[in-house]
């Protein structure tokens, strides 16, 4: 039947073990059977960016990774930003402050990009915001209420 | 679309690895970054029965100076290329392309030798090997070779890898002295492939003169096009407006691209010759003299 | 969300900008959308799509593919006989004296495949993976047939039929006529002529299409998850399909909807499939649509051709309209777009004499629906190239000459005279068109920015300044329904019909739900577009919810209030006029101590005496109400955008220096979530001036696949929009609304338009075309 392998695999600071069929990709193994089902599928060529997630703190295509790639990895995904559901983590508050999300179906992508980018530059101009985003489609909002936010969770000065 | 069914193999040394590619030949594709190989799997465009990982091979992945230059192995990521002092510092034509390939989540994972070994026409890195006049290193079960950068590239998505061969490394020469370089390309959206662009590197005489100068084009022909016409017109020119348009414009009738459902040959030709031009005073501008 | 939502000044919720209750979830990866449904024993659905445009199926032979392990169903048409019933037709023409030639089609193609994706059999296996491999091993063999894969083929003498009992290719020709036209034409000063050709693409919502069906088999009925905009139209279609009653058939849009854009908006195969699959093999089945089936089978909207003609004056006033266009609707399609084009050209415009000419051509390509802007954009773009080339041709500021034309704020309601897609006639409610134009120009420096461009041209930059202005028709009818009650928990729950894709229901109602109930933001839950929550909707689509389920939750809002207030008095032993609604509690005004909490308004309200006990004080039961508000025309909400941009001549790129943006659209619920679908808007008419372009060939096959032919405009590529609103509240409903999803769209094609040919003036480049891109913008300078 299918060749099938057994990952260990840490997700959001959780060790996991997962057997995953060799040909399925992170994102899809993440979703149906780590049940994490924040990241999406949107294209499966790597250019919508739906599928991004954080792996060893940079960004990568999940749909672009088999899940067998992952073994002995630090995966992050955008389940694991809010300490608690009920509290937003700053980035993600000034997303909802701001307009950021419409449909929602790219914003997990996003959110792990703009995580990693800030990790690195705590203060990125509105040119380094929009690089960043470059890597993400969206059809809903026009990008500008993420933009906003992220500019304005720099000037408020909490940049993580 | 899902991948369809392969069996997977993860060599954790470069002769493993060697010995699956020939054991399985024209059935393996190796999987690097993943970032060109993943999609035609996912849209079931490629169909191998073996698929080599070789992101666990070790040592593909060093950077290393010897007499010869500077050597990157296969699987250094784009990232790397993108961000490393060292690089940027020994090749900068490299850093100033890195923008231009994909976007970040892409470069995280990609290699360059996966980009290489794929061969777009319309890709940065294989004319900025070109430019530089870098070397590859080739392995198979049967021994290694090297190969300049320029016989590499023999056709679209078509290197001269022969089969059970694998790229392992790719030499930089060391930089000259005088020597500037610039990136231009036009794509529909930025990071997206090149409707054209063209990778140039100019080095001065002492006396400011052009001594030399690598014009490669890319997106207007089936992989990197050298300029050599252009090239020469401007060996011991006065580097100015008037030595780059004609070079621009040698460079221009220089390349023959086909209509395509992105652009027409006739944009693409002219495309070369405006940003030849543009690219030949953006490395003069670059040359280390001039920007200290 | 802790801190209670910011009302008004005023007190009130409608109106205030409250951040969206849905965000918290979506931002947590907890949104749930179709592919996030998980129930035992789920089976994966995939599809064998045809791969050529026009062709008989000669045979298939599904034996491998049931064969291989893991593989639990494969079908064709002859498996599902039982639901092959001729799909119900969409949409007549609104136009009295026209008709619409339905083309008959079915769940799976009975006599021949008519588009190139089109679905020949369905999979289902323990997992996508195993059912595409069971599809590679389907062995279909075709007879192919002559294709047109363009409106012009299918319309020429002679040409291969798509429906051969129509005997032509012509789903409709619809003229409408106001005043007359050749008279106006004969008689004029000056009159112009020009061809447009207009190619737009598909939504490419991120989320796709997907389905998740679960046949109950003591129930003799489906639950049908989908990702649908329009949940009670797939129910009835499904009820009719498998001859079941309605209420056997429920049909739920998942709490997330991850975009629409219209194609969301149509029935396809895969819903019907999905259900027969399920019931066939009492599992649930999931089909979720991949990112390519979505170029190839999901509805779009290709190309229009418009041959245009204006007659005008010497100082610019307009005389008469002629536009003939042809449409390319697909191999089946719903004559929405063009007949919405049709409406749109006249736009802000007095225009007394206007011939109107559509010729709407069957193709084999995939369906043509709706996206976003749902024909409006190519309108639009065609009256403003003409109004531009007017003032060109006058020596004439383009601005002026459009302020000129304009109807007066006065004028309303305004008869355009014509018929409008819904069957009634194109009057406009209300606006302010010479204000919003002078407000757009004022905002962009319109004065200065010509100065600069007279002084950046002398200095070799090929700077260009584009105006568009436009009039939208929203808030289509027939209706949209709200139910309200008083649950409980002491908590108002809004159930409405249409179901959301982004466009923040959950709050939005919430905000209207309150006001109209007189209770808090808080104590308010929303549920849309379940069939089994509310027995009779529409959709989202049109730009026409908050037009119509806004009223409808008003109404029974205030209905809900009374018999809230009601209770109270009972219990309170008040006058209910002597009642107020604070802080989750009925109380008697100016004795804030003697309050009964919601909760227990609801437990008596809803029947909550000791068992058998009579109800006190002949009270009635039911804290709950309903209304189905039934606009009695359209709305139309209006924008005017000012584009300023450069172009290098050298390379053809277009670098966007300023992008200012108009918009009325009446009274607004929320700023925050109007400007959102302002900005998104934008983008897709971005995206549509400049990026992404739907492409085929002779053979009906795409050329552009994939997101890296077709590319779609990131961050990067946006540029920031400055937005100022107008508000000319509309006198169709009590809210004074209209509608805002789809608005950005309409001007941008027309603005950047205008703003490269502006630029390219010195080369005497003729924009006619779009979309622009790099190379068709030298190739324009160049001539070629």
């Amino acid at each position: 039947m299918s060749e099938t392998r057994t990952i260990a695999l840490t997700v959001n600071g959780q060790a996991r073990q997962v057997t995953v069929d060799v040909r399925t990709t992170l994102v899809d193994v993440l979703r149906d059977q780590l049940r994490l089902t924040g990241a999406h599928v949107g294209c499966e060529h790597g250019v919508c960016g739906a599928c991004t997630v954080l792996l060893d703190r940079e960004p990568v295509r999940g749909c672009l990774m088999l899940a067998v790639q992952a073994d002995r990895r630090v995966v992050e995904t955008v389940e694991g930003l809010a300490p608690n559901p009920a509290h937003l983590n700053p980035l993600q508050a000034e997303f909802v402050r701001h307009h950021g999300v419409q449909c929602g179906f790219c914003t997990a992508g996003i959110l792990m990009s703009l995580t990693a980018a800030l990790r690195d530059n705590p203060a990125p101009t509105e040119a380094e915001i929009r690089e960043t985003l470059a890597g993400h489609l969206c059809r809903c909002t026009g990008y500008q209420g993420m933009v906003d936010a992220v500019l304005a969770l720099v000037a408020s000065g909490v940049a993580r | 679309m899902k991948p369809p069914r392969f069996h997977y193999h993860d060599p954790v040394t470069l002769q493993e690895a060697l010995d699956l590619l020939a054991r399985h030949g024209e059935e393996a594709r190796l999987l690097a970054g993943g970032q060109s190989l993943m999609p035609m799997l996912n849209f079931r465009l490629a169909r191998p029965g073996h698929v080599i990982d070789i992101n666990r091979v070790a040592g593909l992945d060093t950077v290393t100076r010897s007499e010869r230059g500077l050597r990157l192995g296969a699987l250094v990521r784009q990232r790397t290329l993108e961000r490393s002092p060292l690089i940027r510092e020994h090749s900068p034509l490299i850093a100033q392309a890195m923008p231009f390939v994909g976007h970040p989540q892409i470069r995280t994972r990609g290699t360059l030798g996966g980009n290489l070994a794929h061969a777009d026409p319309a890709s940065e890195l294989p004319a900025v090997m070109v430019a530089l006049g870098a070397e590859l290193s080739l392995r198979s079960a049967r021994g290694e070779r090297t190969l300049a950068a320029e016989k590499f590239f023999v056709a679209a998505l078509t290197t001269a890898l022969a089969p059970g061969e694998l790229l392992t490394g790719i030499t930089l020469p060391p930089w000259p002295a005088r020597t500037g370089s610039s990136v231009l390309e036009v794509a529909k959206r930025h990071g997206d492939f090149a409707l054209g662009g063209v990778a140039v590197t100019l080095t001065l005489d002492p006396q400011g003169r052009v001594a030399g100068a690598r014009i490669v084009g890319f997106g207007v022909g089936p992989g990197p096009v050298r300029a050599i016409d252009a090239e020469r017109s401007l060996i011991g020119a006065v580097p100015a407006a008037a030595a780059f348009a004609e070079a621009g414009c040698i460079a221009a009738a220089g390349v023959d691209p086909a209509d395509d459902i992105h652009a027409s040959g006739a944009y693409r030709k002219r495309l070369i010759g405006v940003l030849t031009e543009r690219a030949l005073t953006g490395a003069l501008d670059a040359l280390p003299e001039r920007a200290a | 969300m802790s801190t209670p939502a910011a009302r008004t000044p005023e007190g009130g919720y409608i109106g205030a900008p409250i951040p969206r209750r849905e965000d918290a979830r979506l931002l947590t990866g907890r949104g749930t959308f179709v592919d996030d449904l998980e129930m035992p024993g789920v089976a994966h659905a995939a599809m064998v799509r045809s791969p050529h445009a026009h062709a008989r199926v000669r045979r298939i032979d599904t034996t491998a593919a049931r064969a291989l392990p893991g593989v639990l169903a494969v079908v064709t048409a002859a498996d599902i006989e039982d639901i092959q019933k001729p799909w119900p037709a969409r949409m007549p023409s609104p136009v009295p004296g026209s008709a619409v030639r339905h083309g008959v089609r079915h769940t799976l193609p009975r006599d021949k495949i008519r588009h190139a994706g089109e679905v020949v059999a369905a999979v289902v296996a323990e997992s996508r993976a195993l059912a595409e491999d069971a599809c590679d091993l389907v062995e279909v063999e075709y007879e192919l047939l002559p294709v047109v894969a363009t409106a012009a083929a299918a319309l020429a003498p002679g040409a291969p039929l798509v429906y051969e009992q129509l005997g032509d290719n012509v789903a409709a020709h619809i003229v409408q006529r106001v005043g007359n036209p050749e008279r106006a034409f004969a008689a004029a000063p000056h009159t112009l002529g020009e061809t447009f050709r207009v190619m737009r693409g598909g939504s490419h919502s991120m989320e796709g299409r997907g389905v998740v069906a679960r046949y109950d088999e003591a129930l003799d009925a489906f639950t049908v998850w989908d990702a649908t905009q329009m949940p009670h139209a797939i129910r009835a279609i499904l009820a009719y399909l498998f001859d079941l009653p309605e209420h056997r058939v429920r049909v739920i849009a998942p709490p997330d909807i991850g975009g629409g854009l219209g194609p969301k908006g149509s029935f396809y195969p895969e819903e019907a499939l999905a259900c027969w699959l399920a019931r066939h093999l009492r599992r649930p089945v999931k089909w979720i649509e991949d990112r390519l089936e979505h170029f190839v089978s999901a509805a779009q909207e290709r190309e229009q051709i418009h041959t245009v003609e204006i007659a005008f004056t010497a100082d610019g006033t307009l005389l008469a309209l002629r536009d003939v266009f042809t449409h390319d609707i697909g191999m089946y399609g719903a004559l929405v777009s063009p007949v919405i084009t049709a409406c749109t050209v006249p736009g802000p415009y007095r225009i007394p004499n206007i011939h109107s000419e559509v010729w709407a051509a069957y193709t084999n390509l995939q369906p043509t629906g709706a996206v976003r802007g749902a024909g409006r954009p190519q309108g639009v773009l065609v009256m403003e190239r003409m109004m531009d080339r007017m003032a060109e041709t006058l020596g004439l500021d383009p601005a002026d000459v459009r302020a000129r034309n304009l109807i007066p704020a006065d004028a309303f309601p305004y008869e355009v005279g014509m018929w409008f897609r819904d069957g009634a006639p194109l009057t406009y409610d209300s606006g302010n068109y010479p204000e919003l134009l002078r407000r757009a120009l004022e905002r962009a420096d319109y004065a200065r920015a010509r100065q600069e461009q007279a002084a950046l041209r002398a200095r070799g930059v090929h700077r260009g300044i584009g105006v568009a202005i436009c009039v939208e028709g929203v808030g289509l009818g027939p209706f949209e329904g709200a139910v309200l009650r008083l649950d409980g928990r002491g908590r108002v729950i809004v159930t409405s019909g249409a179901p959301p894709q982004g466009q923040g229901y959950q709050t939005a109602f919430a905000q209207i739900a309150a006001d109209a109930v007189g209770v808090r933001f808080e104590d308010i839950d929303v549920v849309t577009g379940d069939t089994g929550a509310i027995p009779y909707g529409i959709g989202s689509f049109a730009s026409r919810v908050t037009a119509n389920a806004g009223p409808a939750i008003l109404s029974a809002g205030g209905a809900l209030r009374e018999k809230i207030l009601a209770v109270g008095a009972h219990m309170l032993e008040a006058a209910p006029a002597d009642l107020e609604i604070v802080d989750g509690a009925v109380r008697v005004r100016g004795l804030p101590d003697r309050g009964v909490p919601l909760a227990q308004i609801a437990r008596l309200g809803n029947g909550g005496v000791a068992f058998g006990m009579v109800m006190p004080g002949g009270l009635s039961v039911g804290l709950e109400a309903s209304a189905y508000f039934t606009p009695s025309q359209a709305g139309y909400s209006a924008s005017a955008h000012v584009c300023i941009l450069d172009v290098d001549a050298a390379t053809g790129e277009v670098t966007i220096v300023r992008y200012v943006v108009g918009h009325d659209c009446g009274n607004v619920i929320n700023p925050l979530i109007v400007e959102g679908q302002i900005l998104g808007g934008v983008a897709h008419g971005l995206s549509n001036a400049l990026y992404e372009e739907a492409m085929y060939d002779a053979q009906g096959q795409s050329l552009a696949s994939s997101f890296l032919d077709y590319p779609l405009p990131s961050a990067r590529e946006m540029p920031r929009i400055e937005m100022f609103h107008l508000t000319t509240p509309s006198p169709i409903n009590p809210l004074g609304v209209k509608g805002a999803g789809e608005a950005g769209t309409l001007p941008v094609t027309a603005a950047i338009a205008g703003a490269v040919e502006d630029a390219l003036r010195a080369f005497g480049v003729r924009v006619n075309r779009m979309p622009l891109n790099p190379a068709r913008i030298s190739d324009l300078i160049h001539g070629t």
